[in-house]
């Protein structure tokens, strides 16, 4: 078994355990001993990636392996990683993990409930080192699909709605996104030939400009519409708000990425001029997103809606930056990528302790929390720091090179987008001070609340965790943005070439 | 007629004689052994299942009339294979007091439309084709009425009587003017003859098409399919949307690749317009759909609709997942038909409201009915997923706008049809109930049954070589 589809082949033996388990606690065991090896095994991929690298400097892709599955459609099975590949499933690792202690405690269908996360990441893991646009899109789907029972099942409040509305928005998006993957197909082999969903090779060949200009939508909407883009992003909050904590942390730690992974891996590496072209319309919806998400957390009082939109406005960024189609601004776009997954999952694996322990998520009924539990209203400090950008937190270095980037375009329409989207920052540090203010300081609302307990164990399992990664990316973030960078290569070349036609 | 011969009709001989020997048990066996005439049809048909894999030469018999091809014989497989499931199915049907007297009319009236079938697939020529095309329907309004002590059985038999008869007429009608401007009635003939095209072809085409879209139950020839579902025994139900249906659509692909060939222009929009009505309409009237026969009803019609995509893109490649798609639909069609006939007839449940809660008493038959209707929807890693991706690969393979816009369409269409293949999945899992459907203990044989398609939706999908066998035989307009 290869190095690579191992990160598949261990959820699906986890879930296998699990069949065999009984009751929750054998069943939280055997996930968290999965998903630890899977970590073990993420951290090692690491390691033997730069230890490959520093070997092999001119292949795009390691790790390659490739079988042949659907001879007559050259459908393969074919996986590979470059640096950014490595870095998702770094991030992907992490919140598993971290998810899994935040769910120690799900008490209704337990087996059930862990079988469809794993299942969750499984897809995750798949589709981030898939080369195969056939195979990528199967584990997209199969990342996809559990949620519906996630939320529907062990979700809260307006479950089944948000279920089903998140459902149906995201196949719709992967309805687009089949058009379009078949269209890269068909054309994939302008000058005769055989015909590949290979990402790597349909990246050589041009595909004609008419083509692209059709297609480009198809695929850069359909994966949009996973990292909310504005107008599709109305599935989220409500998504976000239903879910439970643990797949509120996946879902936005890491399914959205997807979203983002897919809109430069597939729709503007491979049609790179309809990118060009077209990226002004899509730079004004980020923008949108941005803004319009940071405003809509300001106006929300429920915790997990206000994280929901704030998820808006960081996702948006995502894709804002990678538009900006330079090596500065896409690095930049990646590390949020991980930034926000990392800082986001905190966030909603706190709000799910909170919420454990007060039965509310309004802040206007809660206050002064950092005296009755401290532990986690720490955490939720740092949080809520790294989501405003503060120096030494991993929000800082995404968001700086972002905009670093950005202000590399000399243009009045590029520097109008940039200066709208930094100005949300601010609009960031309101909303996330308001919060801390109202929830965790001033006096205590409810008296009820003085008595409620800190922290547990395997809840700081799960703090600490993220908040390593966190502060690990902010202080020292140099060889994880070298190394995205590097990756990032051949496919802001392409977009320059274009760009000069 | 040598030894040769035969072999070349064995699916059908071994089934006459089958049905043979099932009439001999029946005057055999005392009336109080009458029940060992079920498993032996079963036990019977397995091994006329399997004879039907063995390799085989091809030929023809009749001179022309019948034609015995490697993809004749994947067709009447996958048909066998499903029967089989439903043989399966059907077993504890025969336990109750008012069925316990007709057990090898059953059996004999099942198999005579399966022989129907098979001729129908392997005629090659339109006398042979209508006359197993007639075998193959009169006797299914028999089964449809089955269960005649109940008023809505025997008005599903006879709403099916009257509408095929009337579909075959018209079929009948298209037959005799292709007969006035060819000349011929064989397939070669037709194929072949070099002649222009005038209106009254064109005609014969439409006669043949809509003759054919009745028994497909394509929109808007659809208006029996729901009432007659909904009567039928459940059993009787599924062999109608699957084995029937599956049966027709393998014919209809054949001839208008043969036949109709030079037609193609002229099918080709007709079918474009028919493919989006189908689907739409299906999926449209299962979304308000309560009752479990009713609704698998209209989501076959919206898969009937599906299945055209295949067919429209006129080349080997929509030929074979035409004929993949329907091996897939078997073996998901046939699982979900299985977990409801297992309800069915052991709590008497019939509707998706019945279904609430269904998961904490009886968890394996809920996950065996989500991944079928996972399968139906097209969500992997069940085969479903890739029968469509396959049928959407067909159409996109044409390369325009007008057939850009079709998938479009088509894909739109599958959002439409997730919804309400998740309504089961919602009752099942989410919904709460103070009294769910008790846990039952469902008999071995429809476990079994449930057990091969299950096996079938993953094995399908996975497993590439099936869907290069089907290719290698397959041909284009």
């Amino acid at each position: 078994m290869d190095i690579l589809s191992l990160f598949v082949v261990v959820p699906i033996l986890t879930m296998v355990g699990i069949l065999f388990t009984k009751g929750l606690k054998g069943t939280r065991t055997v996930a968290a001993v999965g998903m630890g090896v899977q970590l073990v095994m993420a951290f090692n991929l690491l390691y033997q990636y730069f230890a490959e690298r520093a070997k092999d400097t001119v292949s795009e892709m390691l790790f390659r392996v490739d079988y042949l599955w659907f001879e007559s459609f050259n459908i393969h099975y074919s996986v590979g990683v470059d640096g950014i590949a490595v870095a998702m499933i770094l991030l992907t690792s992490i919140v598993v993990f971290a998810g899994i202690f935040s769910s120690w405690k799900t008490e209704d269908l337990p087996r059930e409930f862990f079988i469809a996360l794993l299942l969750l990441a499984s897809g995750v893991f798949g589709f981030f080192i898939s080369i195969d646009l056939f195979t990528m899109f199967l584990f997209y789907e199969l990342a996809v699909i559990p949620m519906y029972l996630l939320i529907g099942l062990w979700g809260s409040g307006n479950k089944e709605y948000s279920a089903m509305k998140l459902t149906l928005m995201l196949m719709g998006g992967s309805a687009l996104l089949i058009l379009g993957l078949l269209g890269l197909y068909f054309n994939s082999a302008p000058d005769g030939g055989a015909l590949t969903f290979n990402i790597l090779e349909i990246a050589k060949v041009s595909i004609p400009h008419d083509v692209q200009m059709f297609f480009f939508p198809f695929l850069f909407v359909g994966f949009g519409v996973l990292g909310a883009l504005f107008p599709f992003h109305t599935w989220s909050p409500d998504g976000h708000a239903s879910a439970p904590t643990a797949v509120s942390m996946l879902h936005a730690g890491v399914l959205m990425k997807l979203g983002g992974y897919g809109c430069f891996r597939v729709a503007m590496y491979l049609l790179p001029d309809a990118a060009q072209e077209m990226g002004w319309l899509f730079l004004i919806l980020t923008t949108v997103s941005i803004v319009y998400g940071a405003f809509g957390a300001i106006a929300q009082k429920d915790l997990k809606y206000i994280n929901a939109y704030s998820s808006v406005s960081h996702c948006g960024m995502v894709i804002f930056a990678l538009l900006m189609m330079n090596k500065t601004a896409m690095d930049g776009a990646i590390l949020q990528m991980i930034s926000h997954g990392l800082m986001t999952a905190l966030f909603f694996a706190l709000i799910g302790m909170i919420y454990g322990r007060t039965h509310t998520r309004n802040i206007y009924e809660m206050g002064g929390l950092m005296r009755i539990m401290p532990f986690i209203s720490v955490a939720y400090v740092i949080a809520g720091l790294a989501s405003l950008g503060l120096p030494g937190l991993s929000g800082f270095v995404a968001e700086m090179t972002i905009f670093v980037g950005s202000f590399q375009h000399q243009d009045v329409f590029h520097r109008v987008c940039t200066i709208l989207a930094c100005s949300a920052i601010v609009v960031t540090a309101v909303y996330i001070l308001r919060v801390v203010g109202i929830l965790l300081f001033g006096p205590v609302r409810n008296k009820e609340f003085e008595t409620l307990p800190d922290a547990k164990w395997y809840e700081k399992v799960s703090m600490v965790t993220l908040i390593i990664a966190i502060v690990a990316i902010g202080v020292a973030p140099l060889w994880l943005s070298d190394m995205i960078r590097e990756s990032l290569t051949p496919i802001v070349d392409k977009l320059t070439a274009a760009a000069i036609n | 007629m040598n030894l040769h011969s035969f072999l070349l009709m064995r699916h059908e001989l071994v089934l006459i004689a089958i049905m043979l020997i099932v009439l001999i048990a029946e005057l055999a066996t005392k009336d109080n052994r009458k029940s060992i005439i079920a498993p032996l049809a079963l036990v019977l048909f397995g091994i006329h299942t399997v004879i039907g894999f063995l390799p085989m030469e091809s030929g023809t018999l009749f001179g022309g009339m019948f034609n015995a091809t490697p993809i004749n014989n994947i067709m009447k497989n996958i048909l066998n294979i499903g029967v089989l499931i439903i043989l399966f199915q059907t077993q504890k049907t025969f336990d109750s007091e008012l069925n316990r007297g007709k057990v090898s009319e059953y059996f004999i009236v099942l198999f005579s439309t399966l022989i129907g079938m098979f001729y129908m697939i392997s005629a090659g020529d339109f006398l042979m084709f209508y006359i197993g095309l007639e075998i193959a329907t009169i006797p299914l309004a028999a089964l449809a009425a089955f269960n005649r002590h109940e008023n809505k059985s025997a008005e599903a038999g006879i709403k099916l009587l009257l509408s095929s008869t009337l579909s075959s007429g018209i079929l009948l009608y298209g037959l005799s003017m292709l007969y006035a401007a060819n000349g011929s009635l064989f397939f070669t003939d037709l194929m072949h003859g070099t002649y222009t095209i005038t209106s009254l072809h064109t005609l014969t085409l439409i006669f043949f098409f809509a003759g054919m879209a009745f028994k497909i139950s394509l929109v808007p020839f659809h208006l029996w399919a729901a009432d007659v579902y909904e009567g039928a025994p459940v059993n009787v139900t599924s062999y109608l949307s699957v084995i029937s249906k599956g049966s027709a659509v393998f014919i209809f692909t054949v001839v208008l690749y043969t036949v109709f060939k030079n037609y193609a222009e002229t099918w080709q929009p007709m079918m474009y317009i028919i493919a989006i009505f189908t689907m739409l309409v299906g999926n449209l009237f299962a979304l308000r759909q309560n009752n479990l026969k009713r609704f698998l009803a209209f989501s076959s019609i919206a898969q009937a609709g599906f299945l055209l995509l295949g067919i429209i893109a006129g080349s080997a490649v929509g030929m074979a997942t035409v004929i993949y798609y329907v091996l897939v639909y078997v073996f998901s069609n046939l699982a979900a038909f299985g977990v409801v006939s297992m309800i069915e007839s052991h709590t008497g449940k019939t509707t998706i409201s019945d279904l609430n809660g269904f998961y904490r008493t009886n968890p394996k038959l809920s996950l065996a009915l989500m991944l079928a209707l996972f399968s139906l929807a097209g969500i992997p890693p069940v085969a479903g997923f890739f029968g469509k991706f396959f049928l959407f690969t067909a159409v996109a393979s044409v390369n325009t706008t007008p057939y850009h816009i079709l998938l479009l369409i088509a894909l739109l269409n599958t959002i439409i049809s997730l919804y309400y293949y998740l309504m089961p999945v919602k009752a099942m899992f989410i919904n709460k109930n103070e009294s769910p459907i008790a846990y039952f203990k469902s008999d071995v044989f429809a476990k079994i049954g449930l057990s091969i398609s299950l096996t079938g939706m993953v094995v399908v999908g996975f497993v590439s070589s099936i869907y290069e066998e089907i290719l290698k035989f397959c041909f284009g307009l």
